[in-house]
């Protein structure tokens, strides 16, 4: 079990720098959010047909991944079907191996974070390029993402200005962001050219044509898709969708979530190989990670609906203020909230679920409409009733409170004990209330009671 | 002085007349919440003065405790249902039920349906279905379904209003308390900048990750006391008690009243 949130939050909270960075970039990017998506009026209709989507694609994997596997592999394709991280870590490494690669280039991606490909394939000696420059930022500062969009949203211009002096041997950046940003170019603009062996996510499959999509911003997935002879595909399973036209819903309601644009710079989309153009070998790699066990939760499947936009991390207030580290996942905010426990087991995050106030500001913006709150409290529960992480002093305290709530009689004589600042409740909440609030002044008497007196 | 509220109690009888023939006269049943009951009874009063102001019947079914939400967010399902089904039998028989709270109208009208269905109960989700259909929050309920916004208030003070998140998000009450509050005499209404964050109570948020719950206060607070507003008010006594007891212990001189209480104010 990682560091319980609450006591990484604390931590987080602070960090000055930190708030302020998060404070800036969250607001910015909400604000254009709300712009491009105020201007389509029939944006909940779109995100009523993701949700569709999602769920129908969620309600027949089985079905979807092996006719998404035959129409890959009828394009001249090879699908490899790995149940954990480990067995698809084993797959890119021996293909990369087989190329004689000591050197991948990657497109940002999120299940080969989850799964530490990069780590795995160091410790076959073949190092990852990451290629997106939040990816490259991290990763020159052997740092980890804390959002899943923008992975060094915690890092301000002035802090990598510094990372690219240190790394990259840069002399003099200036202060200008495209000044910064050409060190990094330069940099990656060799290895495009270079290396063997590209590495890229998924943002969907089309089972009906066996299309790979990736969405992305800056060109280097372009480049990362194309230029090398091999390339190989991680994705999770729940990325595949049944048809080809769900993409044009996709298109419009991801990068309006995510970037706050209305359509994003790049789309690459490939099938198979074709002779003479892009990679002469490509491997799609379909990863369970634990996702066929949230298959069996009806409430919290949903959770697989996701589309990774991040628009719920940027209006969450707790993201807000903690950041992505906190929360000790490749998927932090409140999806990650809903996600990491469910992947991983309870009993690797049981504290993520109370990582909210249930203010409900996630499932309004959330393109495919998950119901995160719903999730929250459903997997609450489970972890109240599956695992030991809940302490025993809370669950005596909501034991008593119950029986104290069954009853009026019980109920009035608890009134009384409260007021007096005393019973079970109160002894759980004094102390961490009291830190930085006030308690009420105890009223003279009780509603009912003066209600009683009232006749 | 005495000219405005000679004029006030005028403007008042005018309305309540003026409201007394427009709706028929309803029979409320008080959903007090446990809160407020125990904490908070000025609320409750608030809420019997103004819906009497305006010539309907009150009361108050005693056998009522908690609704349930806290054990529910927390976790506790299985301890929440036995009050869900508390609930449903205590108001069995309510034409109408108003509570002054957002999160726990939203409790009854939306998690209520959720827990019935995890308990596998026709019945009861038929019973919980029914009891919320009549359940309100007070703004909606003198808003929406009386079709009223001036209920007769005077309060000469400067305001703020904090949407709370249940308010805003699941019952979805939109402009009913800031209607309420534009018609109360002398009132003074300020726009609270980026009102809709949440306050960080969110139940036993405010005590299982107090600092975050804190952070989010802080920046509340910052912001109410940037309006130069004299009270911070809401319709949920919840937030209002996380609000509060942040503005107390800060001794800012800003205080924190329940939408009802201004209501009722004369």
């Amino acid at each position: 079990m990682s560091t319980p949130f609450p006591i990484a939050a604390r931590e987080a909270l602070a960090d000055s720098q930190l708030r302020r960075n998060l404070g800036h970039a969250t607001s910015t990017i909400r604000t254009k959010r709300a712009r491009v998506v105020a201007e389509l009026p029939d944006w909940e209709a779109l995100r009523e047909a993701g949700r569709a989507i999602k769920a129908d694609a969620i309600g027949r994997l089985d079905q979807l991944l092996l006719e998404l596997e035959e129409r890959v592999s009828a394009a001249g394709g090879h699908v490899h079907w790995a149940r954990d991280g480990d067995e698809a870590n084993a797959i890119v490494t021996a293909v990369a191996r087989d190329h004689g690669a000591d050197e991948v280039i990657k497109v940002k991606s999120l299940a080969t974070d989850e799964i530490g490909l990069n780590e795995a394939l160091a410790g076959a000696g073949i190092s990852a390029i990451e290629t997106d420059l939040a990816e490259l930022i991290i990763q020159l500062d052997n740092d980890v993402s804390s959002h899943i969009l923008v992975p060094a949203i915690h890092r301000n211009r002035e802090e990598i200005r510094a990372i690219f002096e240190r790394e990259l041997g840069a002399r003099d950046l200036g202060h200008e962001p495209a000044q910064i940003a050409e060190v990094a170019r330069r940099h990656l603009r060799e290895k495009f050219l270079s290396v063997p062996v590209g590495i890229s996510g998924a943002n969907f499959a089309v089972a009906e044509t066996g299309t790979v999509c990736v969405f992305e911003s800056e060109g280097n997935g372009r480049m990362c898709t194309t230029l090398p002879r091999v390339l190989v595909t991680v994705m999770g399973i729940e990325k595949v969708i049944a048809a080809w036209r769900d993409l044009e819903v996709m298109l419009q309601l991801l990068p309006r979530s995510s970037t706050g644009e209305r359509m994003n710079p790049y789309t690459s989309l490939w099938r198979g190989v074709s002779e003479g153009d892009g990679p002469q070998e490509f491997h799609l790699v379909l990863l369970d990670g634990g996702r066929t066990q949230v298959l069996a939760d009806a409430v919290g499947r949903q959770a697989l609906h996701c589309i990774r936009c991040s628009a719920c991390l940027n209006v969450c207030p707790v993201y807000e203020r903690t950041g992505g580290h906190a929360y000790r996942s490749v998927y932090p905010g409140p999806i990650g909230a809903i996600l990491t426990p469910q992947l991983r087991g309870l009993d690797a995050a049981p504290s993520l679920p109370w990582a909210s106030s249930l203010c409900g500001a996630c499932y309004e913006v959330c393109p495919v409409k998950i119901d995160i709150p719903t999730v929250l409290v459903h997997l609450r529960g489970r972890v109240v009733r599956e695992t030991d992480a809940e302490p025993r002093t809370e669950r005596a305290a909501m034991a008593a409170m119950a029986k104290v709530f069954a009853s009026r009689r019980a109920y009035e004589r608890a009134q009384r004990l409260a007021r007096l600042g005393r019973g079970p409740l109160v002894s759980a909440a004094l102390a961490p209330w009291t830190r930085s609030r006030d308690l009420p002044e105890p009223p003279a008497q009780t509603f009912r009671a003066w209600w009683r007196e009232r006749g | 002085m005495s000219v405005t509220s000679d004029a006030g109690r005028g403007h008042r009888r005018r309305c309540a007349r003026r409201l007394r023939g427009r709706t028929s006269r309803l029979r409320v049943s008080l959903f007090i919440t446990c809160l407020a009951d125990t904490l908070f009874p000025s609320t409750g009063q608030a809420t019997v003065t103004v819906l009497e102001r305006l010539g309907h019947d009150v009361d108050f079914p005693r056998e009522q405790t908690c609704c349930g939400q806290m054990h529910a967010n927390t976790g506790f399902q299985e301890e929440a249902q036995p009050l869900v089904r508390r609930f449903v039998r205590v108001f069995a028989d309510a034409e109408t039920i108003v509570t002054p709270s957002g999160s726990c109208a939203a409790m009854v009208r939306e998690q209520y349906p959720r827990l019935a269905a995890e308990a596998g109960d026709e019945r009861l989700a038929a019973e919980v279905r029914a009891v919320g259909e009549r359940t309100y929050e007070l703004s909606e309920l003198l808003v929406r379904r009386l079709g009223v916004d001036d209920v007769g208030a005077r309060y000469p003070h400067r305001v703020t209003y904090h949407p709370t998140c249940h308010s805003l998000r699941l019952l979805k009450v939109g402009d009913a308390p800031t209607r309420l509050l534009r018609s109360v005499a002398g009132l003074e209404l300020v726009d609270l900048p980026q009102a809709e964050g949440c306050c960080g109570f969110g139940g036993t948020f405010a005590i299982k990750n107090a600092d975050v719950s804190t952070a989010m206060l802080t920046d509340k607070v910052r912001r109410i006391l940037d309006t130069q507003a004299e009270v911070c008010t809401a319709a949920d006594a919840s937030c209002l008690m996380q609000i509060g007891g942040a503005l107390s212990r800060l001794r800012s001189g800003v205080r924190a009243v329940h939408l009802a209480e201004i209501l009722a104010a004369t």
